[in-house]
């Protein structure tokens, strides 16, 4: 079984293929068969990529399931995971079902709807399997377009605006990308991940059209690298597109969107800045660290100010993106594990809030949070279930929320105390916007003339967030699980990162 | 003349033979009734000699006395032109009887300038260059004005015309000053010339040679009469224009280039680079603007080609391969593009304007989904074909050590990326208005689907032309 990951990769894919090919009409029937196969092939690649799971060696820190073969034009078509992608594949592989079977209620073009999702996961997968520059960037852009379609088409009244947005804002990033990685491929000569991982870039400090360059070429890779992935991270300041598209897209696009599509962002700077630009890293990590420290509590507060259900997660998520930018760049075990599980977390509790969101959106068809209260004298099981994905988003300990947040705190704070300090505060004012949210929406009397009638989540519902509950507890109370899949890559990735700094820096965080 | 040499140019012969037969043939019987038959029997032609060409032959030949060559980089461009010929005319035919535009002497223009085009990229001497030139020029101004009843038309085939004239007389000058200070117009002994020493008059004629043929693939700054022709001339004619013509011109600087003044790459590599770089960027901001789709493709092409150009500017055997390559894609992603565009129309009547497609996706899902391949493809988007074309040449670029090129290549990229973006835009989600109806006979229809999955297809192995392409590059690089 040596092409595994091709085939998780692209299972989706050629389900998608032959609902283009074969499924014609679109009478409830042809909706029915396309929700069918969707929710079959997404079933099939997860259950195909347990053996991915099984089969990996946490204690070898290289890349595992690694396929290769020549492909046009000299590139190479390379596939691989290690400790630190094989649990960003999983994750996709997992919430895929679960997102074809939250939008059974779609009927406008489902076939084109499905069709669309079947493509994104395939080019999801492709980005955390790809070891190979050039097609790590296909699969990242490419991305871009069923994402686009997704909004675009199926989205709210704002839709247009807000897919030109979310492209406009990711493409120009990707483009400053695909100048560092031509630029990377002039100095290393090859655009093979494991290679460039062990190539050493200049990082001489260089004069550029007047310009003094501390940290010479890396600083200058990193920063089209940062533009790339801050946006689609996204970190503060240019996070802006996030909200707007996640009011727009449907419930499943948003899902995706949070749990998944954001995660690239994190992904991309354990790839490839953190290991690859070592010193460019080092010099900015300060930037980043406040960078992330205003998201979280910036975002935090803004996000006590929203009126509409889905931009107070959308904030809610900036400001979870900012511990995981903050652990990456604190650069030792508990940050860069802890981030990785945060990523992890988030992606099952904001995913689960969204479909919350999702839940009474299908039936009142407002996100209004006014227009909402006292749900739970009407939905006692929503109001459970809600409740508990309340409680795992502000980080209550025994979820999978708390080990991330106290992980990358954990890990700032022996390197940055301030900056720990001040990113802590976030902790306290994301209880009191998710809180607040959930006090509005469910508790109090029922005075709402249009809730009286609404019922409680079905049973369809319910089998969907059931594997959500599970993930979430399970990781809350058992973090090993994933730590110990992580832990030795992102142990190798630690030691080559702080060998690869000058002998000074290493010394000073050794002492730290 | 030798039966040597007849074998040599037998493709050339034939289609020769064929198209002044056909002239007669129309002629003498019933004038435009047998436009069809001619318009099948030329795409037929043009498929069999592409098919002779590609199987046939290995090495390189040339008959009398070198003025013709036929080498694998020759019949490269030679079933690259013959294919899409002969796919543009399968295409345009319907059009063509709906809009009363068919007559028996289009087939045969086409072909006496694909005749001209092979001519052209066989060429060994400045004289056969010239004439190759001079055959396809005269026969593309004839089928630009080709309406003659339109004001626009006449107008195309006019400008066309007249500037097309000033480009040959640049051409020739250029020529003549080679021929001057080379003593010789065979591209070898101008080769051999250059090898021992290399006097300013080579150079200046080898500039106002670079100029000329700037003209004919439209490189800005010599792209002016790109956009009015392309609007002006009937939709099939400027979907020819937009192919085949464009690839015998570029495989002309690059034979040009090689053979006769490969001794001097660092000459002409920095002209091209800056005609490379001013066309990329002039394609993709001055394409902003339009309203019109086939000003649009016009513009779309004058920034392809630069990208082709900065192949050819890295001066390497993989540069020449690259934009061989690139050539190729784009003049599929073209044919299966206006096999689009020539199906738009509003009661009968053809429209070019972008508004018009507001929200065709919803009257025809699939056409417009692979409108959308083709759109992202001439974008540059990951994953589509047109993507892989774009980062070959950059990587040329950047193997030649040419890194300035390539991040220009990038930047411009991404400015052009959203005009094509804009039509998918109003394709998905424009406003509703009276849109666009899209009638397409079936062989249309077919040239449209395989093109556009060819964009998502041909990525898995390019359908082997990159090989093909390395070929003939190496027999031009030498």
């Amino acid at each position: 079984m040596n092409n595994l990951l091709s085939i998780i990769t692209f299972i989706p894919a050629v389900a998608a293929a032959i609902l283009a090919l074969f499924l014609r009409g679109d009478d409830p029937a042809a909706q029915r068969n396309a929700k069918w196969l969707a929710l079959l092939a997404t079933s099939a690649t997860f259950l195909v990529s347990l053996f991915v799971l099984a089969g990996f060696d946490p204690a070898d820190t290289g890349f595992q399931f690694v396929e290769e073969y020549d492909w046009i034009l000299g590139l190479k078509y390379k596939l691989g995971v290690d400790g630190i992608s094989v649990l960003f594949v999983m994750l996709t592989t997992f919430l895929m079902p679960i997102t074809i079977a939250a939008c059974w209620g779609v009927e406008t073009r489902v076939k084109e709807y499905m069709i669309a999702f079947l493509m994104l996961e395939t080019l999801m997968l492709g980005v955390f399997c790809a070891l190979d520059m050039v097609l790590f960037y296909v699969f990242f852009e490419a991305g871009l377009i069923p994402m686009f379609l997704i909004i675009g088409i199926w989205g709210g009244k704002e839709r247009i605006y807000a897919a030109f947005k979310f492209f406009l804002y990711t493409f120009l990033g990707s483009v400053l990308m695909l100048v560092a990685m031509i630029a990377m491929y002039a100095d290393a000569g090859t655009t093979d991940i494991p290679q460039l991982l062990a190539h050493s870039f200049g990082s001489d400090d260089m004069t550029v059209a007047g310009f003094h360059i501390v940290g010479g070429l890396q600083t200058l890779l990193f920063l089209a690298f940062f533009a790339s992935f801050a946006v689609k991270m996204p970190m503060w300041p240019v996070h802006t597109w996030l909200p707007d598209a996640h009011v727009q897209a449907p419930t499943a696009g948003s899902v995706v969107l949070a749990a998944i599509l954001l995660k690239m962002g994190g992904y991309g700077f354990l790839r490839f800045s953190l290991p690859m630009f070592p010193v460019a890293s080092d010099l900015l990590a300060p930037l980043v660290f406040w960078m992330s420290a205003i998201a979280i509590v910036y975002t935090s507060l803004v996000a006590l100010a929203q009126q509409d259900m889905k931009k107070l997660i959308a904030y809610s998520s900036v400001a979870h993106m900012g511990y995981v930018t903050m652990g990456i760049f604190a650069a030792n075990q508990q940050g860069v594990e802890g981030a990785i599980f945060q990523m992890l977390s988030h992606g099952f509790i904001s995913g689960a809030l969204f479909l919350c969101v999702g839940v009474i959106y299908d039936r009142m068809h407002t996100r209004e949070i006014d227009a909402y209260g006292g749900l739970v004298n009407r939905m006692p099981a929503y109001a459970m279930i809600f409740m508990f994905f309340t409680m795992a988003n502000v980080g209550l300990p025994g979820t999978s929320g708390f080990i991330g947040e106290f992980l990358t705190l954990m890990g700032i704070f022996q390197v940055n105390t301030w900056v720990a300090a001040v990113a802590t505060t976030g902790v306290i004012l994301s209880a009191a916007y998710a809180l607040w949210l959930y006090r509005r929406v469910v508790m109090g009397a029922l005075v709402k003339e249009a809730l009286k009638s609404i019922t409680d989540m079905t049973r369809r519902e319910k089998a969907i967030f059931a594997p959500l509950v599970v993930m979430t507890l399970l990781l809350g109370v058992y973090p090993s699980l994933v730590t110990d899949v992580t832990g030795p890559s992102v142990a190798a990735l630690i030691t080559d990162y702080q060998a690869a700094l000058p002998v000074a820096d290493a010394t000073q965080l050794a002492s730290q | 003349m030798t039966s040597a040499d007849f074998s040599t140019v037998l493709p050339e012969l034939v289609l020769a033979i064929f198209s002044l037969g056909a002239l007669m043939f129309g002629v003498y019987t019933s004038k435009d009734k047998v436009a069809p038959l001619i318009t099948w029997a030329t795409a037929g032609l043009f498929l069999a000699l592409a098919l002779y060409i590609g199987a046939g032959g290995e090495g390189a030949r040339s008959a009398f006395h070198g003025m013709f060559v036929d080498d694998p980089f020759a019949r490269f461009a030679k079933v690259t032109i013959l294919i899409s010929a002969a796919a543009v005319l399968i295409m345009s035919q319907d059009y063509m009887i709906r809009h009363d535009l068919l007559r028996f002497e289009y087939p045969v223009l086409v072909s006496l300038s694909v005749i001209g085009m092979m001519m052209m990229v066989s060429a060994g001497d400045l004289m056969a260059l010239y004439m190759g030139l001079e055959l396809q020029s005269l026969a593309l101004y004839v089928v630009a004005s080709l309406r003659r009843d339109s004001v626009k038309s006449t107008e195309a085939g006019l400008k066309y015309f007249v500037l097309g004239a000033l480009s040959s007389g640049l051409l020739l000058y250029g020529a003549s000053l080679v021929y001057g200070f080379a003593g010789t117009t065979l591209f070898s002994g101008i080769l051999s010339t250059l090898g021992e020493g290399v006097p300013l008059g080579l150079l200046f004629g080898l500039v106002f040679m670079l100029a000329g043929l700037a003209f004919k693939v439209s490189a800005a700054p010599f792209h002016m009469w790109t956009p009015d022709v392309y609007e002006g001339a009937p939709t099939p004619v400027t979907a020819f224009f937009a192919t085949a013509p464009k690839v015998a011109a570029m495989a002309l600087m690059a034979r040009l280039a090689y053979d006769a003044f490969g001794a001097i790459p660092a000459d002409w590599s920095q002209v091209l680079a800056a005609l490379a770089v001013v066309s990329m960027f002039l394609g993709a901001v001055a394409a902003i603007g339009q309203r019109d789709i086939k000003r649009l493709m016009a513009y779309s092409s004058i920034a392809h080609m630069g990208y082709a150009l900065v192949g050819l500017a890295s001066g390497t055997a993989q540069g020449v391969q690259a934009m061989l390559v690139y050539m190729a894609i784009y003049v599929t992603m073209n044919v299966g593009t206006f096999a689009f565009i020539l199906s738009m129309e509003r009661d009968g009547r053809p429209v070019s304007s972008i508004d018009s497609l507001n929200m065709f996706s919803k009257k025809e899902p699939l056409k417009a989904l692979a409108m959308l391949f083709l759109m992202f493809s001439l974008a540059g988007v990951p994953p589509m074909l047109g993507f892989f074309g774009k980062l070959y040449v950059l990587k040329a670029a950047v193997d030649a050590d040419m890194a300035w090129l390539a991040l220009a290549g990038a930047v411009a990229s991404v400015i052009g990326a959203f005009y094509y973006l804009r039509i998918v835009f109003y394709m998905y989600f424009g406003k509703e208005t009276e849109g666009v109806e899209s009638r397409m006979a079936p062989a249309q229809w077919a040239v449209f689907v395989a093109v556009a999955v060819i964009m998502l297809v041909g990525i898995v192995n390019l359908f082997g032309i990159n090989p093909a392409a390395a070929i003939a590059a190496e027999a031009l690089v030498r």
